[in-house]
């Protein structure tokens, strides 16, 4: 059986004219005219030249080859663990993230713009906590509201007048960007807490080098591998002072319950360091210590994947047993460095989300790279109003939502959830934002024996130590595996893919 | 290294070797039992000494109370009511090193995880008998491939010997209840075993610890109570005998307490016990009562095993640190 032949049995009764020279994608349907595909490009426009080598590889590789990859893939992943938790009362709560084979590709010229895109959102952003954690200048101006940052939730007000350690906020920043044109990258969400999915991006890029060698090596992909080196180099350059000559690092989690932590362990296993509990820290005199089975050994840097609230009972919640009581004390008096540090949250709100524009405006000088996406802050009465009469062609979010939970994407959603939607909205308005209803691009996947076409979105991943941001190249791709489903949160069923930057 | 991450190589370390005795035991006793029946012997005895000898007596009774085979079988190997039943200590083990992943070498972790998903695939109810042997070879292969992979694949570091330590500490307990159990079959003096059942009751022990052709070889003689007790509690060259045990654990602490040797408790107990095993031999221990000797060697070891705990695994935290 030749591989064309693999392909177009498939695709018994082709529904569409293929749309990719000789190549019958199976069940690709076209996108809707408006949709961006990442591999065909924009509608009536030719297939992209960046996909030649992964078009080619579909041309000759048969489907049931493809399948028997996946489930190989898959078995791999089950195998090394690599999995994340999720409790819904079904099984043991260890599921695969479903990884898909047909990889995601940048060029390097596209690369760029949303390498300097994102580094440059990451200084505004880091500018951002400075300032209001400092000098407030930014709301003396007025381009932004008092109380949306003072009287946020995640503002930390004990944080006021301490810079941290080399001034450096967020040291890990994950920033979601969705693609609706050929050259419209948009700015979906910031996360400057704890954002995950970096290790998915690793794992990724090293099954398919194992599965597909040749491809890779031929389409000369740029490498991600540094990251972890890079992630241990920018932990080590914030230290705090006096303690710059060998910091110990360790990388601090909630446990083995939650949904990250084998990206934890993957993280610290990749740095060399120690993966810790709060409960084997100890903190004493504004020094904190690990228990160990010799000595206690001091620590330096704390990445720590535990959410503020969960740091330290003494500081904030005392029922928390996730964090070591005296943490917060200690980093306030500069025993220690946490990273990210403490009250990043109130950067990703996303009602000063929708201030971006402004904030990069004001502390770098030059307008954002890349635009974010139209956002209506419920806050205001008009813009309340407004969200009000379109609920049904809009996403309506929480401020500090994550993870794909709590929200409303109006053309999806039945008529008793809007309703429940607009109760809220009326009840809380300051708790959420709406946006535009996006056509994310689409990619190619394989899925039960066909290929398919499915929305996508795109994490890159940024850097700040004391000398600089950076940005590997490369990110995480999600995946909605869903047939015409924008939610690609891996809580809510997506898949990832791993992301290629080639070219020069 | 981290203390949490010790305590749990350790328990993973037990655990795995706990699953290894379950499995001997489930098919050295389903063998014995086969032999009682042609024999004219009672098919209960043989599980009520298996079930003692997994010091499960007490918590079957609760959950079964009427000793049957198929009941018993379930209880030492899929019964999740049993927290020390073959498929929990897998899963303990697993969960263990799950928790502390980066401390083992990927091909121990994926022995474990592997071993978990062999195991959880028979399920957890009941298995038919003529299944209950693929179960167990299941689990032994699995702990040799746990055994094989650290054995290849981990540095000889503090992560390798808090691993090993736990085995060995849980082998010496396995193998000292284990003739604990039959010690009430012992005769007087150099005897040989009566009849046919007690001669296959002996047989059954020796293949629990794997000790039948190593008997055989080291004794050139029939089976006889009092060479197998020898060869379980003295025998150095018998990886399960006690002085055995001992021997590894003291290795073991030895390379656990290299920088730290002046407050070293749990090396000067087991140096202790494994003294005691050095200056007896068997002919002494059957003058004073195997029983109590094996209850001492028992206690002994668990006050090793808190030892170890105090001292590595769950640490007070030091003066100088309080200043």
């Amino acid at each position: 059986m030749t591989a064309e032949k693999g392909l177009q049995r498939a695709d018994a009764k082709p529904r569409h004219k293929p749309r990719l020279g000789r190549l019958r994608l199976a069940s690709s349907r076209p996108p809707a005219p408006a949709v961006f595909d990442e591999m065909c490009g924009a509608a009536g426009a030719p297939p992209r030249a960046v996909y030649a080598e992964i078009r080619q590889w579909l041309r000759d590789t048969p489907l049931d080859i493809l399948e028997a990859r996946r489930a190989q893939a898959e078995l791999m992943f089950r195998r090394t663990g690599i999995t994340f938790n999720l409790y819904d009362g079904v099984g043991d709560g260890e599921r695969l993230i479903p990884f898909d084979l047909i990889p995601r590709v940048l060029e390097r010229r596209e690369w760029n713009v949303v390498e300097r895109g994102v580094t440059q959102r990451v200084q505004a952003l880091n500018a951002f906590l400075a300032d209001v954690y400092g000098p407030r200048e930014i709301l003396r101006a007025g381009l932004i509201p008092e109380d949306l940052v003072l009287g946020n939730p995640q503002y930390e007000p004990r944080m006021a007048g301490r810079p941290p350690p080399k001034g450096v906020h967020i040291h890990i920043a994950g920033i979601d960007l969705v693609r609706t044109g050929p050259e419209a990258f948009l700015v979906l969400e910031d996360n400057t807490r704890t954002p995950s999915g970096v290790s998915y991006m690793l794992q990724n890029r090293e099954m398919m080098l194992r599965l597909f060698p040749e491809l890779a090596a031929k389409a000369r992909v740029a490498a991600v591998e540094t990251y972890p080196a890079l992630l241990l180099q920018t932990l080590r350059s914030v230290a705090p002072e006096g303690r710059e000559s060998d910091p110990c690092v360790v990388v601090l989690t909630p446990g083995v319950a939650n949904a990250a932590y084998f990206e934890h362990g993957f993280l610290a296993d990749q740095m060399g360091v120690e993966l810790v509990e709060g409960s084997d820290l100890f903190v004493r005199d504004d020094v904190v210590y690990m228990r160990t089975t010799e000595e206690p050994r001091r620590v330096d840097v704390i990445y720590r994947r535990v959410s503020d609230v969960f740091l330290d009972p003494l500081a904030f919640r005392p029922d928390s047993l996730l964090g070591a009581p005296g943490l917060f004390g200690a980093y306030l008096r500069g025993g220690v460095t946490l990273a990210n540090a403490p009250g990043t949250g109130v950067a990703d709100d996303k009602a000063v989300y929708s201030y971006m524009p402004q904030i990069i405006r004001f502390y770098t000088g030059r307008e954002p790279i890349l635009d974010n996406v139209r956002t209506w802050r419920c806050r205001e009465p008009a813009h309340l109003a407004h969200v009000l009469a379109n609920l049904e062609t809009l996403v309506v979010k929480e401020v500090d939502g994550s993870g794909g939970y709590g929200m409303l994407i109006g053309p999806h959603a039945a008529a008793a959830e809007i309703a429940e939607f607009r109760r809220k909205l009326i009840a809380a308005p300051e708790r959420f934002i709406a946006q535009p209803t996006l056509s994310l691009s689409t990619c190619p996947v394989v899925q039960g024996g066909r290929i398919e076409s499915r929305h996508v979105d795109l994490r890159p991943f940024v850097l700040t130590g004391a000398g600089g941001l950076t940005a590997v190249p490369g990110a995480l791709t999600r995946v909605a595996l869903a047939a015409g489903s924008l939610v690609v949160n891996s809580s809510q069923g997506g898949g990832t893919k791993d992301t290629w930057v080639i070219g020069d | 290294m981290l203390s949490r991450t010790a305590a749990n190589l350790y328990w993973t370390g037990r655990y795995m070797e706990r699953a290894d005795f379950l499995a001997r035991l489930v098919d050295a006793t389903t063998g014995l039992a086969g032999l009682a029946c042609t024999y004219g012997g009672e098919l209960a005895d043989a599980w009520a000494s298996a079930l003692a000898a997994s010091s499960g007596q007490a918590s079957y009774r609760k959950l079964h109370g009427e000793l049957s085979q198929p009941a018993v079988v379930h209880f030492l190997t899929l019964d999740p009511a049993n927290p020390s039943s073959l498929r929990n200590c897998i899963g303990r083990a697993r969960d263990n090193a799950r928790t502390v992943r980066a401390a083992v070498s990927l091909e121990v972790w994926e022995a474990l995880n592997d071993a978990w998903h062999a195991v959880e695939r028979f399920g957890a109810a009941g298995l038919p008998s003529a299944r209950v042997s693929d179960l167990t070879q299941t689990a032994r292969h699995a702990v040799m491939a746990f055994d094989g992979s650290a054995q290849r694949t981990m540095m000889r570091s503090d992560a390798y010997w808090f691993l090993q330590l736990g085995a060995a500490l849980e082998r010496g307990d396995n193998t000292a209840r284990l003739l604990d159990q039959k010690y009430h079959l012992l005769l007087p003096g150099e005897e040989p075993v009566g009849g046919a059942l007690d001669y296959f009751q002996w047989s059954a022990v020796l293949r629990t610890v794997s000790g039948l052709p190593t008997y055989h070889l080291v004794y050139c003689d029939e089976v006889k109570p009092w060479l197998v007790a020898d060869l379980l509690i003295f025998n150095p060259q018998m990886p399960r005998s006690l002085t055995a045990c001992y021997r590894d654990a003291l290795m073991f602490l030895g390379q656990l307490g290299e920088g730290a040797v002046e407050s070293a408790p749990a090396a000067r107990l087991a140096a202790a016990t494994m003294e005691g095993l050095t200056r007896s031999d068997i002919g002494e221990v059957f003058g004073s009562g195997l029983h109590e000797f094996l209850s001492d060697f028992i206690v002994d070891n668990n006050r090793l095993g808190s030892a170890v705990a105090e001292q590595f695994l769950f640490p007070e935290i030091p003066e100088w640190s309080l200043r």
